[in-house]
């Protein structure tokens, strides 16, 4: 790699940044078999590596904001800070094996019990794997694996980042993320989004940048200058800065230059989100995630916890519109309490409003939770389901909503089948919203997750586009609002092609409503409707892009 | 010597947080626990990888066994623990 380059990649979070390149560290191979001539010295050198381990995750565990990881962190570390490991590290040193080797047989011993064992404990050998890389690289004074802490703003660049090596992410030291492999809808993408952090995905190349090296990120257009100088990253630091400025100060309703309204909301997944959004001036919620009440819990919550959750939202918003989503579990949401291990392929299995053919009350209980929550409030609750394949689900649903005493029931378009006709949904409910990520997955028979196949879940291939247009058209000859929920909501290029396309509403992230108000605010209706000819119509997702831009 | 045989309360079984929680009371009690599932090998209480490679799911059957001054109680306590649903308890603020 020469010192300056200019790399590029998929943008999946705008924003500029600009700091010294740092990779995840790699995992240490292990070195080869050394003989010990001081049997207690190499036992000490192996338990104070196990103590080096111990003291950063407590660290880590200390410093982390948030309770769940930092009881995942104290758990990894009792893990490592155990007698009977170090006894058997003892025994194998004893046994003539060096520090390093000592303390991948110990690990593996328990490795093997683990997978013995199967199931829940199968999984957490990865867990053990990382002590065992984490306590060989201590031994062998490299850095430990994972995400670098050098106590100075840096920008990362990894393979690609898992959740845990993003549970206790920094965002005082970590300025932007670049991978060279992920997609669109890949933890990384999603994790900068929360954070609102510039990154870049899909960008071959970066894992070949020296360490340290200044690079430029703009994580709207995907490009990545290496081996800048930094009067250049001030300067474009500085003009996103005023660019993201004059978006903000624009406020108000979602409009396009001549006056067509196009509802701006908020994607929120309890209360906590709201003040991001009344910051961004969301002109209410788009959707409101429910789930997160149920993840990592054994018991379905209580109808009273429920009550409770939900009004917190719903006061919150008072005055304005709420749609609010039904459990969208299964797939990468699995619950504990529906018991729903073993599905050969989760993504195509019972997920989302399917779960309510085999457990009805879960769902019953929750729209009589929505319904006791709203009562005393003025607020305009809308209620959706997720993953709805045909009418006859639809209508069951949309029954369901009003026995339960709510005003308006709708359905996320999320299977092509749905999408097809989605006319014919209209004429059971009363509004769709689209959710692009996983239109995107079951469209092109790609795996959200699956950054090999990055390409192909791109929100601008065209035929996702025209499928958001056939519901568009379904909610224009209805005269029902049809909105989109997924990421191609923020993308403040796109946002005017989904107005084209006859999309009346756009939720996203607190974070991205500026830049795409400011976005429709500088064209017409019948501009919109211009650009999404030009992009339905383009061969694929690339073209599509530079014909709008 | 005092024995405890108690089933495994919490939904997850013996795993991760329920794991934590009673490797760290074993740790604190005065006297040595060991645990063991059946006529299994009996492994040490607070040695969180043994305690985990038990792969105990809710409803096994775990015998507690100590010895000393104050093993009783000690055992008591643990069982109580272990018998609790420990993860429909909300985590404390850590």
């Amino acid at each position: 790699m020469p010192e300056q380059a200019a790399l590029s990649g998929i943008g999946v979070c705008a924003g500029v940044a600009a700091g010294p390149l740092l990779r995840i560290a790699a995992v240490p191979a292990l070195p080869p078999p050394a003989p010990v001539a001081d049997v207690e010295a190499e036992v000490g050198r192996a338990v104070a590596a196990l103590a080096a381990v111990v003291a950063e995750l407590t660290r880590r565990a200390d410093r982390a904001t948030d309770a769940t990881v930092a009881e995942v962190l104290r758990a990894e570390a009792l893990m490592a800070d155990d007698e009977e490991l170090r006894d058997g590290v003892r025994e194998h040193i004893e046994d003539g094996k060096d520090a390093v080797h000592a303390i991948d047989a110990a690990f593996a011993a328990f490795r093997e019990m683990f997978e013995a064992a199967g199931g829940y404990l199968a999984e957490r050998v990865a867990d053990l794997d990382d002590l065992r890389d984490r306590a060989v690289a201590s031994l062998l004074g490299l850095p430990m694996p994972g995400v670098p802490q050098p106590g100075h703003p840096y920008v990362l660049a990894a393979r690609d980042l898992s959740p845990a090596d993003t549970a206790d992410l920094d965002p005082g030291q970590v300025v932007a993320l670049v991978t060279e492999v992920g997609g669109p809808t890949s933890h990384t993408a999603i994790l900068a989004r929360a954070l609102g952090m510039p990154a870049v995905v899909t960008c071959p190349g970066i894992l070949d940048v020296a360490d340290g090296t200044l690079v430029l990120v703009d994580g709207a257009t995907g490009q990545v200058g290496v081996g800048v100088d930094e009067a250049t990253a001030e300067a474009a630091i500085k003009a996103a800065e005023t660019s993201a400025a004059a978006a903000a100060s624009l406020t108000g309703p979602g409009e396009t230059s001549d006056g067509y309204a196009v509802k701006l909301l908020a994607n929120v997944g309890s209360a906590k989100n709201v003040p991001a959004a009344d910051e961004a001036h969301a002109e209410g919620v788009g959707l409101f995630r429910t789930e997160l009440l149920f993840l990592d819990r054994a018991h379905e919550p209580s109808h009273a916890e429920q009550v409770t959750a939900y009004r917190e939202v719903f006061a919150a918003m008072a005055g304005r519109r709420v749609v609010i989503r039904t459990l969208d579990a299964g797939a990468d949401k699995p619950l504990p309490f529906l018991n729903q291990e073993g599905e050969p392929n989760p993504a195509l299995g019972v997920r989302g409003l399917r779960i309510a053919r085999q457990r009805p009350e879960v769902l019953t209980t929750q729209l009589a939770a929505i319904a006791e929550a709203r009562e005393g409030i003025d607020v305009d609750v809308w209620v959706m389901a997720p993953m709805v394949s045909t009418v006859t689900e639809a209508a069951a649903f949309a029954a369901a909503v009003h026995d339960a005493g709510l005003p308006k029931a709708g359905v996320m378009i999320e299977v092509p089948a749905a999408a097809l006709r989605a006319a014919d949904l209209l004429k059971v409910v009363d509004f769709l919203s689209i959710g692009t990520n996983d239109l995107s997955q079951y469209t092109f028979a790609a795996d959200r997750m699956c950054g090999a196949l990055a390409d192909l879940l791109d929100p601008w291939q065209p035929a996702l586009l025209q499928l958001i247009g056939i519901c568009g058209e379904a909610g224009r000859q209805a005269g029902k609002p049809v909105g989109v929920c997924g990421e191609a909501a923020a993308d403040p290029a796109l946002a005017p092609v989904l107005v084209g396309l006859g999309v009346t509403s756009l939720s996203m992230s607190p974070r991205a409503l500026p830049a795409v108000r400011a976005s429709l605010a500088g064209l017409s209706h019948d501009d919109c409707k211009r650009l999404a000819g030009l992009a339905v119509a383009a061969p694929d997702a690339a073209e599509a892009r530079k014909l709008v831009s | 010597m005092p024995t405890r045989t108690v089933a495994v309360g919490s939904s997850s079984g013996l795993h991760a947080r329920p794991a934590k929680l009673f490797v760290e009371a074993a740790a604190a009690a005065p006297v040595k626990v060991t645990i063991r599932v059946g006529d299994k090998k009996a492994v040490p209480a607070k040695s969180m990888l043994s305690v985990l490679a038990l792969g105990a799911k809710k409803g096994t059957e775990v015998t507690l066994e100590a010895d000393g001054d104050g093993a009783d109680e000690a055992l008591d306590g643990l069982a109580a623990l272990l018998a609790r649903d420990l993860d429909a308890e909300e985590p404390s603020d850590a």
